[in-house]
């Protein structure tokens, strides 16, 4: 086992986590906020990867794809938000998981409709394919680090904007108290609103940029939606900080225990055998470490409330 | 002189740097109403949760019979004669007032591990239940569902759910809160009638109320009881006309 | 006018005995596997119903008993016709092809993991709770897709349906009835458990635990038996299940299997006897016809689950008699 190949992994595991951070900062805030358990972020993720694969297969250019997954996300968000979510904020947890989840059956359904049921490519740009070498002499494959870059980008702008900035503060004040910012002033439907779209543009970002290495396909979205519920319940529900570090515990857990298990588990079993007990724990890994989390704190790393 | 039913000594719970409740220690003698009264805020509800189990203190300990309970959890505590109502109504709403007062016996009799025959056909549970309903004069409304049920019934049924437990001891958060005065007056006739069955610590800002009832009244505030005495006592003394009946007067 | 509940619940289950026998005459026996399919999913979701509707315990993750179920069936079954036993080392099982005993490896098996799930997950409440049982489903798909002795990602294929005695399983109306039997003695439970002193008390901790405490129980405690008993009950129907189908695969586990688990209650009535029956059945109904008219068919799934949150909290149920289902 070499360094080369744990920086390599290291790098992976930062990959999938800041990836999975996009999801989750929507997912966390939109709990924080409006106390809404959205089941449909995951399908957010997958409009945003259809846009993107659609708009650059006809223009040919990734940017257009990324810019339009940003704004087919945000629209959907701030529609849905507007036509059904907003009836759910007083609801019980039970009403908020059924109606989400009649969303995901109707996005898609939906998606499906319009788009078939074969699988879209979305190409990597040809500025960003291909590896780079880092220091030490590690190939490492130039997209993959941009990602890392991004989402590390995101989470210093989200930070920011939550601390700095008026909206930011309306954001902040509406987690301690609802009527207090209605009292205000603050219109707390638009703020509700803009958040929504916030939170789903995040994830139609992640949802395009993740599309150019894996296919974009129906269904895509649910499985990294229950990693981002993990990433938040490890975080605490609410803290964008949480958030944060859940996603890259998650995202290195996971990638690092799927390569690293099997070789622990042959230095005391057969390779065979290892290799088939050290994936199949390492593919519990990340639900393993939710639980022992949840054991040690019932509320998170970072969590206040239930 | 016998000893306290309830005996509180030192307590204490801090909530960051406010000190809710500060080195509170009080008596529970058998047969007597101790009132406990003092502005919002004082950490009267704070004291109630420490009493009852609800919130773990800081210092201090708790005895109810000679037992120290000071490690019990809220159902333990329940289990060793301490009943509790609340000042808001804690019911469930969804089921009919019988429900809820057989709800107490199941707790009474700790029989909750029966999973076949119908609660409300054992007879047991249900005779139980009755008796508590006949004497807070709720047998009227035995079927209503609790939602239903007026601000002034609940009141009642609350009472009659810890009447259900056949306790050592009440402790009553403002059981007279949001009664009218026919109401107010109601009540107070009935836990007059109560203490022979146990003592009753209770907190309420109803004054008319704790003057007709109390046998002994203590004034908790800022964390403290700065005077523990009869009704006279009480109302003869200088501190606490400073501290809290000045400020109505 | 309103119909009364209890003949609404007996007109049910003799809707549910009548389709089968009438496609028995009329010799169309996929009618009585459909039928069968919805007594199934019912059984799974009765026993949901118990931690859900009376004890308020919004379980994401039930699919872990019925795929435990399935996979008990798919397991034992797979060892009686390949001639092999189980090796744990020091000793060794025999599969089996019996369906009794199978339902009491399931039941055992489920009731152990109910408990340790319900364990950990009691600790927390809320939304915690719906995402850490969320998370042990994907922990069991995860490991029944990676556990390639069992058919991983592809599953397990049983050649011939189980035994019972004295019945032939294969003759489909005669699987039916030991499905429904199944199902009316878990309804019966669900009748009795609800009424009891249990029911009465866990019902009563759903809505507020503080009142539950004051009277000297522990609602945790209460929690915990429920989630078992709603555990054991849905991989019972697991095994019923996997030997419908003759098949199990780690989509027993899915978190969609959770998730309509969940839908049947609330399309029924949360909380009320009958909510999963006639859940399951609208819910069969509308995949065999709206399936046959479209591919889409889960869009108008969706849009009906909508409209049932969003304007007919009560579920049919409550459409029906007038009755609002409990408040989870």
């Amino acid at each position: 086992m070499s360094a080369i190949l744990i920086i390599e992994q290291v790098l992976n595991g930062l990959q999938f986590g800041v990836m999975l951070f996009l999801m989750a900062a929507g997912l966390t805030l939109i709990f924080g906020v409006m106390g809404l358990i959205n089941l449909a972020h995951g399908s957010l993720y997958m409009v945003g990867a259809f846009a993107a694969a659609a708009v650059a297969g006809v223009t040919g250019s990734f940017v257009l794809g990324l810019i339009a997954a940003l704004i087919a996300a945000a629209c959907a968000g701030a529609i849905v938000e507007m036509v059904v979510i907003r009836r759910l904020y007083k609801a019980a947890h039970l009403d908020q998981v059924l109606a989400t989840f009649a969303l995901i059956l109707i996005f898609s359904e939906g998606t499906r409709w319009v788009f078939g049921s074969f699988p879209l490519f979305l190409d990597i740009p040809d500025a960003l394919s291909g590896p780079v070498t880092l220091p030490g002499g590690i190939q490492y494959p130039l997209y993959r680090l941009t990602l890392i870059a991004i989402g590390l980008a995101v989470a210093i702008g989200l930070w920011a904007l939550i601390e700095k900035t008026r909206i930011g503060i309306q954001i902040r004040a509406g987690e301690n108290d609802r009527e207090m910012i209605a009292a205000l002033g603050v219109d707390i439907s638009r703020l509700y609103t803009i958040i929504f779209a916030l939170g789903a543009a995040l994830a139609g970002l992640a949802g395009a940029l993740v599309g150019a290495i894996q296919s974009v396909q129906v269904g895509m979205g649910e499985p990294v939606l229950i990693l981002a519920f993990v990433v938040i319940v490890i975080g605490g529900i609410g803290s964008i900080r949480g958030a944060f570090i859940g996603a890259l515990l998650v995202g290195l857990t996971d990638t690092l225990g799927g390569v690293f298990l099997p070789e622990l588990f042959k230095l005391f079993m057969d390779t065979g055998a290892a290799q088939k007990s050290g994936s199949a724990i390492a593919s519990m890994g990340i639900y393993i470490l939710m639980g022992l989390v949840l054991i040690w704190r019932p509320t998170g790393l970072f969590g206040t409330r239930a | 002189m016998s000893d306290p039913v309830l005996d509180i000594s030192n307590l204490s719970k801090s909530f960051g740097a406010l000190r809710a409740t500060d080195d509170v220690s009080l008596t529970l003698m058998p047969g007597e109403i101790h009132a406990i009264i003092g502005p919002n805020g004082a950490g009267k509800s704070t004291l109630i949760k420490q009493i009852c189990g609800n919130l773990r203190s800081d210092a201090g300990r708790v005895h109810l019979m000679g037992r120290d309970v000071s490690s019990f959890s809220t159902q333990a505590r329940a289990n060793a004669g301490l009943a509790r109502t609340f000042q808001i109504s804690e019911l469930a709403m969804e089921d009919s007032v019988l429900e809820n007062v057989v709800l107490g016996a199941i707790g009474a009799e700790a029989r909750p591990w029966r999973f076949w025959r119908k609660a409300l056909d054992t007879p047991a549970l249900v005779e139980r239940a009755d008796a508590a309903l006949d004497r807070v004069g709720l047998q009227g409304a035995r079927d209503v569902i609790c939602a239903n049920l007026s601000h002034g019934q609940r009141r009642q049924l609350e009472v009659a759910v810890a009447l259900t437990l056949a306790p050592k001891a009440f402790v009553m958060d403002e059981p007279m809160a949001g009664l009218g005065a026919e109401g107010s007056k109601t009540l107070t006739g009935f836990l007059d009638s109560l203490r022979d069955e146990a003592p009753i610590l209770l907190v309420e800002h109803d004054m008319d109320a704790v003057f007709a009832l109390a046998d002994r009244i203590s004034v908790l505030v800022y964390g403290k009881i700065i005077a523990t005495g009869t009704v006279d006592d009480i109302r003869s003394s200088a501190v606490v006309r400073d501290a809290y009946l000045g400020e109505e007067a | 006018m309103r119909l009364k509940e209890t003949y609404l619940n007996a007109a049910v289950l003799l809707g549910l005995l009548a389709v089968p026998l009438f496609a028995l005459v009329t010799d169309e026996p996929f009618t009585i596997t459909l039928v069968t399919r919805a007594v199934i999913l019912a059984l799974a979701a009765v026993g949901l119903n118990i931690a859900l509707g009376i004890g308020g315990l919004v379980s994401f993750g039930h699919a872990v008993f019925f795929g435990l179920g399935g996979y008990a069936m798919g397991i034992l079954a797979h060892h009686a016709q390949t001639y092999t036993a189980m090796d744990f080392g020091a000793f060794s099982i025999a599969g089996t092809k019996v369906m009794p005993v199978i339902w009491v490896v399931a039941v055992t098996l489920c009731a152990l993991v109910a408990l340790l799930i319900g364990l950990l997950s009691l600790r927390t409440s809320g939304v915690y709770f719906i995402m850490i049982t969320l998370a042990f489903g994907q922990m069991f798909f995860y490991f029944a897709i990676s556990w390639a002795q069992y058919g991983g990602e592809d599953g397990l294929s049983i050649y011939v349906r189980n035994d019972f005695p004295g019945l032939n399983t294969l003759v489909p109306i005669q699987y039916f009835g030991i499905c429904f039997v199944l199902l009316a003695l878990a309804l019966l439970l669900f009748h009795r458990l609800q009424n009891a002193p249990f029911g009465l008390a866990l019902n009563a901790a759903r809505q507020t635990a503080a009142r539950v405490e004051t009277v000297g129980l522990t609602p945790m405690h209460l929690k915990l038996v429920a989630f078992v008993i709603s555990g054991v009950i849905t991989g019972l129907a697991g095994a019923l299940f996997a030997d419908l189908n003759r098949f199990v695969s780690p989509s027993m586990f899915s978190w969609q299997l959770s998730g309509e688990l969940i839908v049947l209650i609330i399309i029924g009535g949360v909380g009320r006897l009958m909510g999963p029956v006639i859940g399951a059945c609208v819910f069969v109904a509308l995949e065999h016809l709206l399936g046959g008219l479209t591919v889409y068919w889960h869009i108008y799934l969706g849009l009906i689950l909508l409209s049932i949150v969003l304007f007919a909290r009560g579920g049919v149920i409550g459409l029906l008699t007038g009755k609002e289902g409990a408040h989870v």
